[in-house]
């Protein structure tokens, strides 16, 4: 790892002051994607500015029906919140199989979704529950907000704050986990609001997460597993790696919809 | 460089560092706690584990800044005196080692599975709970046994695990 200057500020205006005087420094928060990344030297920050310090970041609050997330609150926090845990038990369930316990209590939600790894588990609950994603400047619907592999619309300097979405009727995820690295190699996030039904897919798009609108139009006509066994989903776009082919993919968001869809 | 000050198994330490050193490193090189090993250094194996502010994370992932501030657990400050702690006992009893390399982590990785469960552990729960400790020698088997026993032991029940 080269060598980085370590900042801990304690509000967003200092934090976002420190990453604008600095041009190549970068928000630090849970550091389980951004430190292996440093060790790899895939990544030579000048300065860290570490976001877990900063009270305005941290929490889940529910306002009515919307529920709000700081994005420097970790895994653990969520899958440990009660609050969640009855508003929307399929966050804190998906939060709850992220990684291993030493990853969820340091990680954060904010920085997977920063981070929008292709294989990463928040960008599909993201997208599925129509989250909004609040930043230091701007408030970013998820239809908007996820571009590509790692690719999202956030400019430089520019931080996450929290998310936030109304609570689901119903909403739940399946994973088919890569057993080495517990990634997925599909997620299925699937969210019920009134007639709305949103399905987002992780872990298999060439281009990262993606919606799947056939499965939303045969959930919205009939809410149940059944309603996907005449859905056809193409390998065309699907990742096509060692882990697995892009028509096992396939046949994996198939199943994981259908488990998604039985445990909401 | 960064200040770092913290509190490591009760004794406060103020250190200035590179703001780049691992809290690995820095419990190993700069602390001489030698027990927290390095196994992996990728953040896959669990070899690495400490307990910050009571919760167990991978000491390889975790810049000594970090840390700043915090009260860190390592092996070395599980059990005062000359008595094992109930979980350094049952891997002892269960054989749940054989090099031990990856016993350090395991146990403290257990001792934070055991506090976060508070007695209501079986034995799918702590397969599923030691997924970030990985161990090339056992087989985990008498790894889960003693894992099962502490907890019986720290929670007073009587009945003994398997
Ligand atoms: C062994 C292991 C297993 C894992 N398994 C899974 C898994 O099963 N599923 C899964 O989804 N993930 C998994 N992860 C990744 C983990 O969830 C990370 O915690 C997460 O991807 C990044 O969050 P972080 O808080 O650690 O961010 P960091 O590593 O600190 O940062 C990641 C990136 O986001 C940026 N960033 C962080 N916070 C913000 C913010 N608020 N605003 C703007 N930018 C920000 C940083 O600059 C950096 O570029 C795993 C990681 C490990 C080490
Ligand atoms: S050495 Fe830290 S996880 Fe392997
Ligand atoms: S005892 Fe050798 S790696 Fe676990």
């Amino acid at each position: 790892m080269y060598e980085t200057n370590y900042h801990r500020p304690s509000t967003v205006e200092e934090a976002v002051a420190l990453l604008s005087a600095n041009p190549d420094a970068k928000p630090l928060a849970g550091g389980q994607t951004l430190i292996p990344t440093m060790k790899q030297r895939l990544a030579a920050p000048s300065d860290l500015v570490d976001l877990r310090h900063i009270e305005a970041l941290r929490g889940i609050k529910l306002e009515g029906r919307r529920i709000i997330i700081g994005a420097a609150t970790t895994h653990a926090e969520v899958a440990g919140s009660e609050a969640l845990q009855s508003a929307c038990p399929g966050l804190a369930s998906l939060a709850a199989h992220i990684g291993d316990p030493h990853v969820r209590h340091m990680g954060t939600l904010g920085g997977s979704v920063a981070n929008n790894d292709p294989a990463a588990d928040y960008p599909s609950a993201m997208l599925a529950l129509d989250a909004t994603i609040h930043t230091s400047t701007r408030d970013i619907k998820a239809d908007d907000y996820f571009t590509g592999l790692f690719e999202t619309a956030l400019d430089e300097g520019e931080i996450i704050v929290a998310v936030s979405f109304e609570a689901p009727e119903k909403a739940a995820y399946a994973k088919f986990a890569n057993p080495a690295s517990l990634y997925a190699m599909a997620g299925v996030f699937v969210a019920r609001h009134g007639a709305g039904v949103r399905v987002a897919v992780t872990g298999a798009g060439s281009d990262g997460v993606f919606r799947q609108g056939d499965m939303e139009a045969a959930l919205s006509a009939n809410w149940s597993p059944a309603a996907l066994d005449s859905v056809t989903v193409s390998a065309d776009d699907l990742m096509d790696d060692l882990h697995a082919s892009a028509a096992y993919r396939a046949s994996l968001i198939k199943t994981m919809a259908k488990r998604a869809v039985a445990a909401a | 460089m960064a200040k770092v000050e913290l509190t490591v198994n009760g004794r406060k330490v103020a250190r200035e560092v590179e703001g780049r050193m691992l809290l690995a490193h820095f419990l190993r090189e700069e602390l001489e706690l030698t027990g927290t090993h390095i196994g992996c250094d990728t953040s896959q194996c669990g070899a690495c584990v400490v307990h910050v502010d009571g919760k167990a994370v991978k000491s390889c992932t975790m810049l000594a800044a970090q840390a700043s501030g915090t009260e860190v657990t390592t092996i070395e400050g599980l059990s005062t005196g000359a008595d094992l702690h109930p979980v350094q006992r049952a891997f002892n009893t269960h054989h749940g080692l054989q090099c031990g390399f990856c016993t350090t982590g395991m146990i403290m990785a257990s001792v934070d599975i055991i506090n976060r469960y508070g007695g209501a552990l079986d034995e799918a729960t702590v397969r599923a709970e030691l997924e970030g400790n990985i161990c090339r020698c056992t087989g985990y088997h008498n790894i889960v046994k003693a894992v099962l026993d502490a907890n019986a032991e720290m929670h007073g029940q009587t009945q003994a695990a398997e």
